[in-house]
Protein backbone atom coordinates (compact mmCIF):
# COMPACT_ATOMS: atom_id res chain seq x y z
CA UNK A 1 0.00 0.00 0.00
CA UNK A 2 1.28 3.49 -0.76
CA UNK A 3 2.25 5.84 2.08
CA UNK A 4 -0.40 8.39 3.08
CA UNK A 5 -0.10 11.92 1.73
CA UNK A 6 1.05 14.66 4.09
CA UNK A 7 1.35 18.42 4.05
CA UNK A 8 4.78 18.15 2.47
CA UNK A 9 3.82 15.80 -0.39
CA UNK A 10 4.16 17.27 -3.89
CA UNK A 11 1.26 15.94 -5.95
CA UNK A 12 1.08 16.05 -9.72
CA UNK A 13 -1.00 14.35 -12.38
CA UNK A 14 0.16 10.85 -13.26
CA UNK A 15 1.98 10.86 -16.62
CA UNK A 16 -0.93 8.85 -18.03
CA UNK A 17 -3.65 11.19 -16.81
CA UNK A 18 -4.74 14.48 -18.32
CA UNK A 19 -7.32 17.15 -17.61
CA UNK A 20 -9.63 18.34 -20.32
CA UNK A 21 -12.15 21.14 -20.47
CA UNK A 22 -15.15 19.33 -21.86
CA UNK A 23 -17.54 21.50 -23.83
CA UNK A 24 -20.20 18.77 -24.18
CA UNK A 25 -20.60 18.44 -20.41
CA UNK A 26 -19.62 21.96 -19.41
CA UNK A 27 -16.78 21.28 -17.00
CA UNK A 28 -13.39 19.73 -16.39
CA UNK A 29 -12.83 16.01 -16.73
CA UNK A 30 -9.89 13.83 -15.81
CA UNK A 31 -8.92 11.27 -18.45
CA UNK A 32 -6.93 8.13 -17.67
CA UNK A 33 -6.74 4.54 -18.91
CA UNK A 34 -10.37 3.32 -19.04
CA UNK A 35 -11.35 6.06 -16.61
CA UNK A 36 -13.22 9.30 -16.96
CA UNK A 37 -13.76 11.41 -13.86
CA UNK A 38 -16.08 14.42 -13.94
CA UNK A 39 -14.52 17.10 -11.75
CA UNK A 40 -16.53 19.60 -9.76
CA UNK A 41 -15.15 23.18 -9.85
CA UNK A 42 -13.31 22.79 -6.52
CA UNK A 43 -11.64 19.50 -7.53
CA UNK A 44 -10.62 21.06 -10.83
CA UNK A 45 -9.16 24.05 -9.00
CA UNK A 46 -7.16 21.81 -6.65
CA UNK A 47 -5.80 19.71 -9.51
CA UNK A 48 -4.75 22.79 -11.46
CA UNK A 49 -2.47 23.62 -8.53
CA UNK A 50 -0.92 20.14 -8.49
CA UNK A 51 2.21 20.66 -10.55
CA UNK A 52 4.45 18.07 -8.93
CA UNK A 53 6.52 20.82 -7.27
CA UNK A 54 4.18 22.70 -4.95
CA UNK A 55 3.63 21.09 -1.53
CA UNK A 56 0.11 20.25 -0.37
CA UNK A 57 0.54 22.73 2.51
CA UNK A 58 1.12 25.56 0.04
CA UNK A 59 -1.78 24.42 -2.13
CA UNK A 60 -4.09 24.50 0.89
CA UNK A 61 -2.80 27.95 1.82
CA UNK A 62 -3.49 29.31 -1.65
CA UNK A 63 -7.01 27.85 -1.67
CA UNK A 64 -7.70 29.18 1.83
CA UNK A 65 -6.64 32.64 0.68
CA UNK A 66 -8.77 32.52 -2.48
CA UNK A 67 -11.90 31.32 -0.71
CA UNK A 68 -11.35 33.09 2.63
CA UNK A 69 -11.58 29.75 4.46
CA UNK A 70 -9.59 28.40 7.44
CA UNK A 71 -6.34 26.80 6.18
CA UNK A 72 -6.53 23.75 8.48
CA UNK A 73 -10.01 22.81 7.26
CA UNK A 74 -9.00 23.27 3.64
CA UNK A 75 -5.91 21.14 4.23
CA UNK A 76 -7.96 18.19 5.53
CA UNK A 77 -10.27 18.34 2.50
CA UNK A 78 -7.41 18.66 0.02
CA UNK A 79 -5.52 15.68 1.47
CA UNK A 80 -8.65 13.55 1.51
CA UNK A 81 -9.44 14.26 -2.13
CA UNK A 82 -5.88 13.79 -3.36
CA UNK A 83 -5.41 10.57 -1.37
CA UNK A 84 -8.44 9.12 -3.14
CA UNK A 85 -7.03 10.07 -6.53
CA UNK A 86 -3.61 8.68 -5.65
CA UNK A 87 -5.10 5.35 -4.55
CA UNK A 88 -6.72 5.16 -7.98
CA UNK A 89 -3.39 5.88 -9.68
CA UNK A 90 -4.63 9.16 -11.16
CA UNK A 91 -2.04 11.35 -9.44
CA UNK A 92 1.46 10.76 -8.15
CA UNK A 93 3.17 12.38 -5.17
CA UNK B 1 -37.32 8.26 -22.85
CA UNK B 2 -38.71 11.60 -24.00
CA UNK B 3 -36.14 13.31 -26.22
CA UNK B 4 -37.51 16.78 -25.48
CA UNK B 5 -37.50 16.75 -21.71
CA UNK B 6 -34.74 14.23 -21.21
CA UNK B 7 -32.23 14.48 -24.04
CA UNK B 8 -29.71 11.71 -24.55
CA UNK B 9 -26.42 12.61 -22.88
CA UNK B 10 -23.14 12.44 -24.76
CA UNK B 11 -21.33 9.09 -25.11
CA UNK B 12 -18.22 8.53 -23.01
CA UNK B 13 -16.26 6.45 -25.44
CA UNK B 14 -16.07 5.01 -28.92
CA UNK B 15 -14.94 1.44 -29.48
CA UNK B 16 -13.51 1.43 -33.00
CA UNK B 17 -13.25 -2.14 -34.28
CA UNK B 18 -11.03 -1.45 -37.25
CA UNK B 19 -10.93 -5.00 -38.56
CA UNK B 20 -11.89 -8.56 -37.72
CA UNK B 21 -8.56 -9.87 -39.06
CA UNK B 22 -6.40 -11.34 -36.29
CA UNK B 23 -3.45 -13.74 -36.18
CA UNK B 24 -4.67 -15.34 -32.93
CA UNK B 25 -7.42 -17.92 -32.70
CA UNK B 26 -8.72 -17.48 -29.13
CA UNK B 27 -11.73 -19.77 -28.62
CA UNK B 28 -13.50 -17.03 -26.60
CA UNK B 29 -13.06 -14.22 -29.13
CA UNK B 30 -15.63 -11.45 -28.60
CA UNK B 31 -16.04 -10.85 -32.33
CA UNK B 32 -19.26 -12.17 -33.86
CA UNK B 33 -19.27 -15.65 -35.42
CA UNK B 34 -19.93 -14.04 -38.81
CA UNK B 35 -16.80 -11.93 -39.30
CA UNK B 36 -16.67 -8.82 -41.50
CA UNK B 37 -14.58 -9.25 -44.66
CA UNK B 38 -11.57 -7.09 -45.53
CA UNK B 39 -13.26 -5.61 -48.58
CA UNK B 40 -16.14 -4.39 -46.42
CA UNK B 41 -13.89 -2.54 -43.94
CA UNK B 42 -14.33 1.23 -43.66
CA UNK B 43 -11.71 3.27 -45.49
CA UNK B 44 -9.41 5.80 -43.85
CA UNK B 45 -11.43 8.86 -44.88
CA UNK B 46 -14.60 7.50 -43.31
CA UNK B 47 -12.83 6.67 -40.06
CA UNK B 48 -11.35 10.18 -39.92
CA UNK B 49 -14.83 11.67 -40.34
CA UNK B 50 -16.26 9.34 -37.70
CA UNK B 51 -13.53 10.30 -35.23
CA UNK B 52 -14.38 13.99 -35.66
CA UNK B 53 -18.07 13.24 -35.22
CA UNK B 54 -17.39 11.23 -32.05
CA UNK B 55 -15.35 14.07 -30.56
CA UNK B 56 -17.97 16.72 -31.35
CA UNK B 57 -20.67 14.45 -29.92
CA UNK B 58 -18.77 14.57 -26.61
CA UNK B 59 -16.93 11.24 -26.60
CA UNK B 60 -13.82 11.51 -24.44
CA UNK B 61 -11.98 8.29 -25.22
CA UNK B 62 -11.41 6.13 -28.26
CA UNK B 63 -10.44 2.48 -28.12
CA UNK B 64 -8.82 1.18 -31.29
CA UNK B 65 -9.62 -2.49 -31.34
CA UNK B 66 -10.45 -5.40 -33.62
CA UNK B 67 -9.61 -8.15 -34.46
CA UNK B 68 -6.08 -6.97 -34.39
CA UNK B 69 -5.97 -3.21 -35.08
CA UNK B 70 -2.24 -3.34 -35.95
CA UNK B 71 -3.05 -5.05 -39.25
CA UNK B 72 -4.56 -1.75 -40.46
CA UNK B 73 -1.89 0.25 -42.29
CA UNK B 74 -3.63 3.53 -41.44
CA UNK B 75 -3.60 2.97 -37.66
CA UNK B 76 -1.00 5.70 -37.00
CA UNK B 77 -3.00 8.20 -39.08
CA UNK B 78 -6.17 7.39 -37.15
CA UNK B 79 -4.45 7.65 -33.77
CA UNK B 80 -2.91 11.02 -34.67
CA UNK B 81 -6.29 12.31 -35.81
CA UNK B 82 -8.05 11.11 -32.66
CA UNK B 83 -5.47 12.70 -30.41
CA UNK B 84 -5.70 15.98 -32.30
CA UNK B 85 -9.47 15.85 -31.80
CA UNK B 86 -8.81 15.69 -28.03
CA UNK B 87 -9.75 12.04 -27.49
CA UNK B 88 -7.85 9.91 -24.99
CA UNK B 89 -6.32 7.29 -27.26
CA UNK B 90 -6.17 3.65 -26.37
CA UNK B 91 -4.96 0.64 -28.36
CA UNK B 92 -6.39 -2.78 -27.53
CA UNK B 93 -4.08 -5.33 -29.07
CA UNK B 94 -2.76 -8.88 -29.00
CA UNK B 95 0.64 -7.16 -29.49
CA UNK B 96 2.16 -10.03 -31.47
CA UNK B 97 2.59 -7.68 -34.45
CA UNK B 98 4.02 -4.78 -32.45
CA UNK B 99 7.65 -3.85 -33.12
CA UNK B 100 9.84 -0.90 -32.01
CA UNK B 101 9.31 1.13 -35.18
CA UNK B 102 5.53 0.81 -35.15
CA UNK B 103 5.35 1.64 -31.47
CA UNK B 104 7.52 4.72 -31.95
CA UNK B 105 5.23 5.97 -34.75
CA UNK B 106 2.20 5.38 -32.55
CA UNK B 107 3.81 7.16 -29.62
CA UNK B 108 4.76 10.11 -31.82
CA UNK B 109 1.17 10.19 -33.12
CA UNK B 110 -0.01 10.71 -29.54
CA UNK B 111 -1.05 7.25 -28.42
CA UNK B 112 -1.56 7.26 -24.65
CA UNK B 113 -2.51 3.79 -23.50
CA UNK B 114 -1.92 0.24 -24.69
CA UNK B 115 -3.88 -2.80 -23.52
CA UNK B 116 -2.28 -6.17 -24.19
CA UNK B 117 -4.23 -9.38 -23.78
CA UNK B 118 -2.57 -12.37 -22.11
CA UNK B 119 -4.02 -15.85 -22.45
CA UNK B 120 -2.17 -17.23 -19.42
CA UNK B 121 0.91 -16.66 -17.25
CA UNK B 122 2.47 -19.92 -18.48
CA UNK B 123 3.89 -19.62 -22.01
CA UNK B 124 2.97 -23.09 -23.32
CA UNK B 125 -0.59 -22.95 -22.11
CA UNK B 126 -0.96 -19.34 -23.27
CA UNK B 127 0.13 -20.22 -26.81
CA UNK B 128 -2.12 -23.28 -26.87
CA UNK B 129 -5.15 -21.21 -25.85
CA UNK B 130 -4.38 -18.47 -28.38
CA UNK B 131 -3.67 -21.04 -31.09
CA UNK B 132 -0.48 -19.09 -31.91
CA UNK B 133 2.97 -20.47 -31.27
CA UNK B 134 5.47 -18.03 -29.74
CA UNK B 135 2.77 -15.45 -29.07
CA UNK B 136 3.33 -15.21 -25.31
CA UNK B 137 7.04 -14.38 -25.75
CA UNK B 138 6.15 -11.63 -28.24
CA UNK B 139 3.57 -10.18 -25.86
CA UNK B 140 6.10 -10.00 -23.03
CA UNK B 141 8.57 -8.18 -25.27
CA UNK B 142 5.87 -5.83 -26.54
CA UNK B 143 4.69 -4.99 -23.02
CA UNK B 144 8.24 -4.05 -22.04
CA UNK B 145 8.57 -1.87 -25.16
CA UNK B 146 5.35 -0.08 -24.26
CA UNK B 147 6.65 0.75 -20.80
CA UNK B 148 10.06 1.78 -22.13
CA UNK B 149 8.25 4.17 -24.51
CA UNK B 150 6.54 5.72 -21.46
CA UNK B 151 2.99 4.75 -22.41
CA UNK B 152 0.37 3.55 -19.96
CA UNK B 153 0.02 -0.23 -19.97
CA UNK B 154 -2.96 -2.39 -19.10
CA UNK B 155 -2.73 -6.16 -19.00
CA UNK B 156 -5.97 -7.86 -20.03
CA UNK B 157 -6.02 -11.27 -18.40
CA UNK B 158 -8.73 -13.42 -19.90
CA UNK B 159 -9.71 -16.06 -17.35
CA UNK B 160 -11.57 -19.39 -17.57
CA UNK B 161 -11.33 -22.94 -16.24
CA UNK B 162 -8.09 -23.67 -18.11
CA UNK B 163 -6.11 -20.86 -16.43
CA UNK B 164 -8.08 -19.53 -13.45
CA UNK B 165 -5.84 -21.15 -10.83
CA UNK B 166 -2.95 -19.09 -12.28
CA UNK B 167 -4.61 -15.83 -11.30
CA UNK B 168 -1.98 -14.92 -8.65
CA UNK B 169 0.72 -15.39 -11.31
CA UNK B 170 -1.17 -13.14 -13.69
CA UNK B 171 -1.23 -10.41 -11.02
CA UNK B 172 2.52 -10.89 -10.48
CA UNK B 173 3.08 -10.74 -14.24
CA UNK B 174 1.22 -7.43 -14.50
CA UNK B 175 3.38 -5.98 -11.72
CA UNK B 176 6.56 -7.33 -13.24
CA UNK B 177 5.72 -5.78 -16.61
CA UNK B 178 5.08 -2.38 -15.00
CA UNK B 179 1.40 -2.23 -15.85
CA UNK B 180 -0.63 0.46 -14.11
CA UNK B 181 -3.83 -1.47 -14.61
CA UNK B 182 -4.90 -5.08 -14.75
CA UNK B 183 -8.22 -6.06 -16.22
CA UNK B 184 -9.33 -9.49 -15.07
CA UNK B 185 -11.85 -10.47 -17.68
CA UNK B 186 -13.69 -13.69 -17.06
CA UNK B 187 -14.84 -15.06 -20.38
CA UNK B 188 -18.33 -13.91 -21.29
CA UNK B 189 -20.33 -16.57 -23.06
CA UNK B 190 -21.42 -15.12 -26.37
CA UNK B 191 -20.54 -16.16 -29.92
CA UNK B 192 -17.27 -18.06 -30.00
CA UNK B 193 -17.10 -18.47 -26.24
CA UNK B 194 -20.60 -19.91 -26.17
CA UNK B 195 -19.50 -22.52 -28.71
CA UNK B 196 -16.62 -23.40 -26.33
CA UNK B 197 -18.47 -22.92 -23.06
CA UNK B 198 -17.99 -26.39 -21.68
CA UNK B 199 -14.23 -26.09 -22.19
CA UNK B 200 -14.06 -22.66 -20.56
CA UNK B 201 -16.55 -22.31 -17.74
CA UNK B 202 -14.92 -22.58 -14.30
CA UNK B 203 -16.36 -24.24 -11.22
CA UNK B 204 -17.90 -22.25 -8.41
CA UNK B 205 -15.10 -22.93 -5.91
CA UNK B 206 -12.44 -21.66 -8.35
CA UNK B 207 -14.45 -18.52 -9.01
CA UNK B 208 -14.91 -17.88 -5.32
CA UNK B 209 -11.15 -18.27 -4.70
CA UNK B 210 -10.45 -15.85 -7.57
CA UNK B 211 -12.81 -13.22 -6.18
CA UNK B 212 -11.12 -13.41 -2.77
CA UNK B 213 -7.62 -13.31 -4.29
CA UNK B 214 -8.49 -10.23 -6.33
CA UNK B 215 -10.01 -8.41 -3.36
CA UNK B 216 -6.86 -9.02 -1.30
CA UNK B 217 -4.50 -8.00 -4.13
CA UNK B 218 -6.53 -4.87 -4.85
CA UNK B 219 -6.19 -3.69 -1.26
CA UNK B 220 -2.51 -4.59 -1.05
CA UNK B 221 -1.62 -2.94 -4.38
CA UNK B 222 -3.68 0.24 -3.94
CA UNK B 223 -1.85 3.13 -5.63
CA UNK B 224 0.42 0.74 -7.58
CA UNK B 225 -1.90 -1.36 -9.70
CA UNK B 226 -5.54 -0.68 -10.52
CA UNK B 227 -7.40 -3.99 -10.80
CA UNK B 228 -10.73 -4.18 -12.60
CA UNK B 229 -12.64 -7.40 -12.12
CA UNK B 230 -16.11 -8.46 -13.14
CA UNK B 231 -17.46 -11.63 -11.55
CA UNK B 232 -18.51 -14.16 -14.19
CA UNK B 233 -22.22 -13.90 -14.87
CA UNK B 234 -23.17 -17.52 -14.34
CA UNK B 235 -22.23 -17.35 -10.66
CA UNK B 236 -23.37 -13.79 -10.00
CA UNK B 237 -26.42 -12.88 -7.93
CA UNK B 238 -27.04 -9.64 -9.75
CA UNK B 239 -26.22 -8.89 -13.39
CA UNK B 240 -23.39 -6.64 -14.54
CA UNK B 241 -24.32 -3.17 -15.78
CA UNK B 242 -23.50 -4.28 -19.30
CA UNK B 243 -21.87 -1.41 -21.24
CA UNK B 244 -22.89 0.86 -18.33
CA UNK B 245 -26.44 0.59 -19.68
CA UNK B 246 -27.56 0.10 -23.28
CA UNK B 247 -26.77 3.14 -25.47
CA UNK B 248 -25.88 5.19 -22.42
CA UNK B 249 -22.08 5.48 -22.53
CA UNK B 250 -20.63 3.55 -25.47
CA UNK B 251 -20.71 3.36 -29.23
CA UNK B 252 -19.20 0.37 -30.96
CA UNK B 253 -18.39 0.57 -34.65
CA UNK B 254 -17.91 -2.74 -36.45
CA UNK B 255 -15.28 -2.96 -39.23
CA UNK B 256 -17.95 -2.58 -41.92
CA UNK B 257 -19.33 0.59 -40.35
CA UNK B 258 -22.40 -0.66 -38.52
CA UNK B 259 -22.87 1.20 -35.25
CA UNK B 260 -23.74 -1.08 -32.35
CA UNK B 261 -24.68 -0.37 -28.73
CA UNK B 262 -22.30 -3.21 -27.79
CA UNK B 263 -19.95 -5.52 -29.67
CA UNK B 264 -22.32 -8.51 -29.41
CA UNK B 265 -25.52 -6.67 -30.34
CA UNK B 266 -25.75 -8.32 -33.75
CA UNK B 267 -26.67 -11.53 -31.94
CA UNK B 268 -30.10 -10.01 -31.28
CA UNK B 269 -32.37 -10.81 -34.22
CA UNK B 270 -34.64 -8.11 -35.56
CA UNK B 271 -32.59 -5.12 -34.39
CA UNK B 272 -31.85 -2.70 -37.21
CA UNK B 273 -28.41 -1.11 -37.09
CA UNK B 274 -27.35 2.00 -38.95
CA UNK B 275 -24.06 2.43 -40.76
CA UNK B 276 -21.72 5.42 -40.64
CA UNK B 277 -21.63 5.05 -44.41
CA UNK B 278 -25.22 6.35 -44.46
CA UNK B 279 -25.79 8.49 -41.38
CA UNK B 280 -23.70 10.68 -39.11
CA UNK B 281 -22.62 9.30 -35.76
CA UNK B 282 -24.67 11.98 -33.98
CA UNK B 283 -27.87 10.97 -35.76
CA UNK B 284 -27.20 7.34 -34.98
CA UNK B 285 -26.43 7.95 -31.30
CA UNK B 286 -29.56 10.02 -30.85
CA UNK B 287 -32.05 8.26 -33.11
CA UNK B 288 -30.89 4.83 -34.28
CA UNK B 289 -33.63 2.26 -33.74
CA UNK B 290 -31.16 -0.19 -32.22
CA UNK B 291 -29.99 2.42 -29.70
CA UNK B 292 -33.49 3.54 -28.78
CA UNK B 293 -34.80 -0.01 -28.33
CA UNK B 294 -33.34 -0.65 -24.84
CA UNK B 295 -32.22 2.82 -23.81
CA UNK B 296 -33.32 4.03 -20.39
CA UNK B 297 -35.80 2.05 -18.28
CA UNK B 298 -39.16 2.25 -20.08
CA UNK B 299 -38.57 -0.98 -22.07
CA UNK B 300 -38.10 -2.98 -18.88
CA UNK B 301 -40.32 -5.85 -17.79
CA UNK B 302 -40.83 -6.87 -14.17
CA UNK B 303 -38.92 -7.53 -11.95
CA UNK B 304 -36.60 -4.85 -13.45
CA UNK B 305 -39.20 -2.10 -13.88
CA UNK B 306 -39.87 -1.65 -10.17
CA UNK B 307 -36.40 -2.76 -9.01
CA UNK B 308 -34.40 -0.25 -7.00
CA UNK B 309 -31.32 -1.32 -8.98
CA UNK B 310 -32.87 -0.56 -12.38
CA UNK B 311 -30.51 2.38 -12.88
CA UNK B 312 -27.58 0.54 -11.31
CA UNK B 313 -27.42 -2.52 -13.57
CA UNK B 314 -29.93 -1.40 -16.25
CA UNK B 315 -31.41 -4.88 -16.42
CA UNK B 316 -28.06 -6.49 -17.22
CA UNK B 317 -27.11 -7.72 -20.67
CA UNK B 318 -29.58 -7.77 -23.58
CA UNK B 319 -27.53 -10.23 -25.63
CA UNK B 320 -27.34 -12.67 -22.75
CA UNK B 321 -31.09 -12.37 -22.16
CA UNK B 322 -31.60 -13.16 -25.85
CA UNK B 323 -29.28 -16.12 -25.82
CA UNK B 324 -30.57 -17.75 -22.67
CA UNK B 325 -34.27 -16.91 -22.71
CA UNK B 326 -34.96 -16.25 -26.39
CA UNK B 327 -36.17 -12.74 -25.51
CA UNK B 328 -33.77 -9.78 -25.67
CA UNK B 329 -36.24 -7.75 -23.61
CA UNK B 330 -36.22 -10.14 -20.64
CA UNK B 331 -34.38 -9.66 -17.35
CA UNK B 332 -30.80 -10.91 -17.68
CA UNK B 333 -30.80 -14.47 -16.22
CA UNK B 334 -27.61 -13.51 -14.33
CA UNK B 335 -30.02 -11.81 -11.91
CA UNK B 336 -31.29 -14.08 -9.16
CA UNK B 337 -34.73 -12.50 -9.59
CA UNK B 338 -34.97 -13.94 -13.11
CA UNK B 339 -37.01 -17.17 -13.38
CA UNK B 340 -34.15 -18.53 -15.56
CA UNK B 341 -31.43 -17.90 -12.98
CA UNK B 342 -31.40 -21.37 -11.42
CA UNK B 343 -30.99 -23.02 -14.81
CA UNK B 344 -28.00 -20.77 -15.58
CA UNK B 345 -26.28 -21.75 -12.38
CA UNK B 346 -27.03 -25.44 -12.94
CA UNK B 347 -25.63 -25.26 -16.48
CA UNK B 348 -22.41 -23.73 -15.18
CA UNK B 349 -22.05 -26.32 -12.42
CA UNK B 350 -22.77 -29.21 -14.79
CA UNK B 351 -20.49 -28.10 -17.62
CA UNK B 352 -17.59 -27.20 -15.33
CA UNK B 353 -17.74 -30.67 -13.75
CA UNK B 354 -17.09 -32.61 -16.97
CA UNK B 355 -13.88 -32.77 -18.98
CA UNK B 356 -13.24 -29.90 -21.43
CA UNK B 357 -13.54 -30.70 -25.15
CA UNK B 358 -11.10 -29.67 -27.88
CA UNK B 359 -11.34 -25.95 -28.58
CA UNK B 360 -13.16 -24.64 -31.61
CA UNK B 361 -10.63 -21.95 -32.51
CA UNK B 362 -11.75 -18.67 -33.95
CA UNK B 363 -10.12 -18.40 -37.36
CA UNK B 364 -10.56 -15.51 -39.73
CA UNK B 365 -10.71 -17.79 -42.72
CA UNK B 366 -12.95 -20.43 -41.22
CA UNK B 367 -16.21 -20.18 -39.33
CA UNK B 368 -17.43 -23.23 -37.46
CA UNK B 369 -20.01 -25.36 -39.24
CA UNK B 370 -23.47 -25.50 -37.76
CA UNK B 371 -22.97 -29.04 -36.46
CA UNK B 372 -19.93 -27.91 -34.45
CA UNK B 373 -21.97 -25.42 -32.47
CA UNK B 374 -24.02 -26.43 -29.45
CA UNK B 375 -27.75 -26.34 -29.98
Amino acid sequence: MSAPLTESSRPGLSPHTRMKNDAARGGWVLLAPERVLMLDPIAAEILTLCDGITEIGAIAEELARRHAAPREEVLVDVIEMLQGLRDKGLIIA
Amino acid sequence: MNALTNPVGPPLALLAELTHRCPLGCPYCSNPIALDRVRDELDTATWLRVIDEAASLGALQIHFSGGEPLVRRDLVTLVAHARKAGLYTNLITSAVLLDEARLESLRAAGLEHVQISFQDSQPTNADRIAGYEGGHEKKLAAARMVRAAGLALTINAVMHRQNLTHLPDMIALALDLGAGRLEIAHVQYYGWALANRQSLIPGRAEVRAAVLAVAAAREQLKGRLVIDHVVPDYYARRPKACMGGWARQFLNIAPSGLVLPCHAAQSIPGLRFDSVKERSLGEIWNHSEAFERFRGTSWMPEPCRSCERREVDFGGCRCQAMMLTGDAGATDPACELSPHHARLFETAMAESAVAPRAFIYRRYTKTPREEELPA
